[in-house]
């Protein structure tokens, strides 16, 4: 009775504020729009460089996706690649062919090096038994366990974001609107009422909760259907991993508020919780990390939260696959409700 | 000593510090029901601490404060308060009938008695055709009438109102008084604080409180008698000046 007098008032206020559920809301689905179009830009054409190459080397180079410029002799040629007017050279030293790349960019090194050495490996070599030749040239049938050739980095990634910005917003706005009780002595005022202190808690996390819930909805829809993103796996347990995410950043954002006094020391916590947790998000690969720094991401309640959400709609894993991770966020999210309530022990012992 | 039964509220060396700092020393005062009990002093003096202690929201230190034969704090008497705070504690966003309810309903109103109610205490305190206007909207005395109306929603047998008149002006905070003395000819006891001396005058007995000491307690024309000051301010110089 009393916990949805608040719910319903929390609401109800919500409502009411249209700039933060904008924030809410449509916020998550603009970014993820913008990443959807940063991310899924056309393949890269790397434009290449070339001296005195003989014509079936440039004929084989023609047959690829590349621009190609000539250059008579390798001054002309650094210049162009000190101007960035193409991302390497290729050159014969005699019978060996030498690469000089741009080398700032290591997405265009990687994709001027694949294009040489895919060049190189399919020119007839002159001299050679055809049937070696012939062996040389059998490539292996490439086959996928998930995903699939078209995967983009949005696919691989986008389940990562779905969690990030769901966890993001909601700790924010969570975080500043109990802060607001606060400052407003409407908190001293609810705790001259018979209510008790977990009921504040409760009434919090279904208040926001509802609106998370509509959080959670519209951007895994909007992400899997307007977006196209890779979808493996079930529906049904990317709105439960997005909402227990949500929920997590619910009682997250209002714990720390309690250790904040104003809306601005709210935002000071966004570089020191949030951002750590965003790179042990699986955005990075964890297992290149050295062993104590990976073992950090066990804390990160974000972690559990987007490598659920990569098994689900990458791999096609079921409940089985993520009850573990689900455990684990509803654990954190009651560990932080508890001490919640613990917290506004400051402000009333009863 | 056997406790009265005209006793509503009974404060019995009563301290309270915040880190090592003394905000209220040795505090003891016993309020009748039916009565208007002011407590005067200057901003600072502690009556705030003071008055949350007495209405069971914070914990003394020292001493203890019995309401009604039960000794504070506890959750079930915050249901016979009504507490009206310092700083109006409303929702901007919400109109002041969605304020009223709010917390109407926290204090386990609904339906019918609820809706009574409401119109009880927003006849009372004259806010009825501003009842759906959103709280930001309102000027500061609107504000303050609200939040009476608020502390009064769910007929506390004690009020407790914290600086109640504090921006008021006189027209209005005469008709809050009125309603003050008709709420405790009703038979409910008030505690009221102040720094304002003429209003101090209206309540039945006084609490002069300074430095965190209660340095008297009376009626205010018993006060100024003792001290043979024409004024309750003169009464107040009195005590503070024998005290320090």
């Amino acid at each position: 009775m009393r916990i949805r007098a608040l719910a319903s008032r929390i609401i109800r206020q919500f409502i009411r504020d249209k700039r933060t559920m904008a924030l809410l809301i449509v916020a998550p689905l603009l970014v993820l729009s913008l990443m959807y179009l940063v991310f899924d830009s056309d393949d890269y054409v790397p434009k290449l460089g070339t001296i005195d190459l003989p014509d079936a080397i440039v004929q084989q180079l023609e047959s690829e996706s590349v621009e190609l410029h000539r250059y008579p002799d390798a001054a002309e040629a650094d210049a162009a690649l000190a101007e960035q007017d193409i991302d390497a050279y290729l050159s014969l030293d005699g019978a060996t062919p030498q690469l000089k790349l741009e080398g700032s960019d290591p997405s265009k090194n990687r994709a001027v090096q694949l294009l040489v050495a895919r060049t190189l490996s399919d020119l007839p070599m002159p001299g050679a038994a055809s049937g070696a030749a012939a062996a040389a040239h059998v490539e292996p049938a490439i086959g996928y366990l998930h995903g699939g050739e078209d995967m983009t980095a949005f696919d691989s990634l986008g389940p990562i974001f779905i969690g990030v910005f769901a966890f993001f917003f909601v700790f924010l706005i969570a975080g500043v609107s109990f802060l607001k009780e606060r400052t407003s002595g409407t908190l001293e005022r609810l705790l001259a009422t018979p209510l008790r202190r977990w009921e504040i808690v409760a009434g919090y996390i279904i208040g926001f909760g509802v609106f998370t819930g509509i959080q959670a909805i519209l951007i895994a829809t909007y992400c899997i259907h307007v977006l196209g993103l890779m979808m493996d796996g079930s529906l049904g347990l990317v709105l439960l991993m997005t909402l227990l995410l949500a929920v997590t950043a619910l009682s997250f954002g209002m714990l720390l508020s309690t250790l904040a006094n104003t809306e601005f020391q709210m935002i000071q916590f966004i570089p020191i919780v949030i951002v750590p947790q965003i790179f042990f998000s699986g955005l990075f690969d964890l297992d290149t990390m050295s062993p104590w720094i990976s073992w950090l991401s066990h804390i990160m309640p974000l972690k559990y939260g987007s490598e659920a959400l990569r098994n689900i709609m990458l791999r096609g894993e079921g409940w089985s696959g993520i009850a573990l991770d689900v455990y684990v966020l509803i654990g954190i999210s009651f560990l932080f409700m508890a001490a919640n309530v613990l917290a506004l022990r400051k402000y009333r012992k009863i | 000593m056997a406790i009265s039964n005209d006793i509503c509220l009974r404060a019995s060396g009563v301290g309270r510090s915040f880190g090592g700092r003394k905000v209220l020393r040795d505090i003891s005062l016993e309020v009748e029901k039916a009565e208007i009990f002011g407590l005067l002093g200057p901003s600072g003096a502690g009556k705030t601490t003071l008055v949350k202690l007495l209405a069971g929201i914070d914990e003394a230190s020292a001493g203890h404060v019995e309401l009604l034969g039960t000794k504070l704090p506890k959750l079930s008497m915050l249901k016979r308060i009504g507490y009206m705070a310092q700083s109006d504690a409303l929702y901007m966003e919400l109109s002041a009938s969605e304020n009223l309810k709010f917390f109407g309903k926290l204090m386990g109103l609904k339906g019918e008695p609820l809706k009574r109610r409401m119109q009880h205490v927003v006849d009372l305190v004259g806010l009825g055709e501003h009842l759906r206007k959103p709280v930001s909207s309102y000027s500061g005395g609107m504000k303050r009438r609200l939040s009476l109306a608020i502390a009064l929603i769910h007929e506390p047998e004690v009020l407790i109102l914290d600086e109640p008149t504090v921006g008021i002006d006189p027209v209005m905070r005469q008709s809050i008084w009125d309603e003050l003395r008709e709420i405790s000819a009703g038979g409910a006891t008030i505690i009221v604080t102040t720094h304002v001396m003429d209003e101090a005058e209206k309540c039945h007995r006084l609490g002069m409180v300074r430095d965190g000491r209660l340095i008297a307690v009376g009626t205010p024309d018993g006060l100024k008698q003792d001290t043979g000051s024409d004024t309750i301010e003169q009464a107040f110089l009195y005590y503070g000046g024998v005290r320090s």
